[in-house]
């Protein structure tokens, strides 16, 4: 992958609004920013109440996303852009979900809401209805995914990629600070995970940085490229940023998210946690 | 204890009263609005909290009444804010309860 393939720009996005088999979705944090005004002919998914499932906690299996996705329109043929707020946060989320699920063209709009509103380019609030279709989804891609276990496995052994924020690696706090503090546990992070915080990747308008300076960032934390890697954050939102980072613009193999992340690792009982600035022994 | 009624766009919603679970004995609201050079309030203005070695912690939108609010910890941070109407930015020094700053925006 490559960022021509992964990545297309505002510019681009405004020229595509109405063309045929290019199909614009909005994935927010906050699911009511898209009715307030979203990209022209754009649809929405919702990340809680469309991709999890709502008894488990877990993704919606391969029939319910082919269910999904066939409600809302959307071929297996289309090209999928996905944008959002917080920094393309949840669309990055989405748009490793539409990997794990194989979908073959799907690009993130750099710089997501932020740089578009910033722009003043077009938002509407129209109701956008798409034709019903017979979306067919692959079996789920788990070499993208990571589970509690294999993070457990990795300490001293493949990169960890801690993507919080500072603060929330030492363990001064326990989620973003638009949030209440609350959900795990304990605070901390993974015994040998490297902090990354997601921002690093990103200038202060939303978009990504260069790969030149993206190759530097991660070259200058330590993140050894040979080695596997697993990214996590506190819920797996931010770590789908870096995931795409890693795999989609720098094409590095074998990158993983966790989308268990600290909500899931904090709270486990007997596992090894570390606290501080620094990475912490095996 | 309530920053204000008015209802907001930004995620989440940032002119919502402060949860009745918040323990503000326990809390660090950060809390403010965003303020253009004639000191009207800015609507969807992205504030962000950059941490004591300016690295991010979070971005929230400011509501119609040009406000934000953060859940962070005692210290000192930096309110940054990007708007069609201009950047800018604030530093505050913060201790548990409810701190508020204003954060000025112009063109550069």
């Amino acid at each position: 992958m490559s960022r021509d393939t992964a990545l297309v720009s505002a510019d681009w996005a405004e020229k595509n609004l109405e063309t045929p088999g290019v199909v614009f979705v909005e994935v927010d944090e906050d699911t009511s920013a898209y009715d307030t005004g979203h990209l022209p002919g754009a649809i929405k998914l919702d990340w809680k109440t469309d991709l999890q499932d709502q008894v488990r906690r877990d993704f919606v299996n391969k029939d319910q996303f082919a269910a999904l996705l066939s409600e809302r329109g959307i071929t297996n043929d289309d090209t999928v852009v996905l944008y959002g707020g917080n920094n393309n946060w949840f669309a990055a989320y989405a748009y490793w979900y539409f990997a794990l699920y194989g979908h073959r063209e799907v690009r993130l709009l750099d710089g997501g809401r932020k740089r578009w509103e910033l722009d003043a380019r077009p938002l509407t609030s129209e109701a956008v209805s798409r034709p019903a279709t017979q979306y067919v989804a692959q079996e789920p891609d788990h070499t993208i995914r990571a589970f509690r276990d294999e993070v457990v496995a990795a300490i001293g052994t493949k990169n960890l990629v801690d993507v919080r924020s500072p603060d929330e690696y030492t363990g001064r706090l326990l989620a973003p600070a638009h949030l209440p503090q609350e959900q795990a546990q304990r605070a901390g992070h993974v015994p040998t995970a490297i902090s990354v915080p997601w921002s690093k990747a990103a200038n202060e308008d939303g978009t990504f940085k260069s790969d030149q300076e993206l190759r530097e960032i991660y070259a200058a934390a330590g993140l050894d490229d040979s080695r596997e890697t697993i990214a996590y954050c506190r819920i797996g939102e931010r770590s789908s940023h870096t995931w795409f980072v890693l795999q989609e613009l720098l094409g590095h193999r074998n990158v993983k998210n966790y989308d268990g992340s600290w909500t899931e690792y904090g709270s486990l009982v007997g596992v090894p946690v570390a606290l501080g600035d620094e990475p912490g022994k095996e | 204890m309530t920053v204000s009624t008015a209802a907001g766009c930004a995620a989440p919603d940032q002119a919502a009263p402060l949860p009745t679970s918040l323990d503000l004995e326990k809390e660090t609201v950060i809390t403010g609005v965003v303020r253009d050079a004639a000191g009207t309030p800015v609507t969807g203005a992205y504030v962000r909290l950059l941490d004591s070695a300016d690295e991010f912690t979070a971005e929230v939108v400011t509501s119609p009444a040009g406000q934000f609010r953060f859940f962070a910890a005692p210290g000192t941070w930096r309110l940054r804010a990007l708007s069609r109407h201009g950047n800018g930015d604030t530093v505050i020094t913060a201790s548990r309860g409810v701190n508020e700053a204003t954060v000025p925006v112009a063109v550069d």
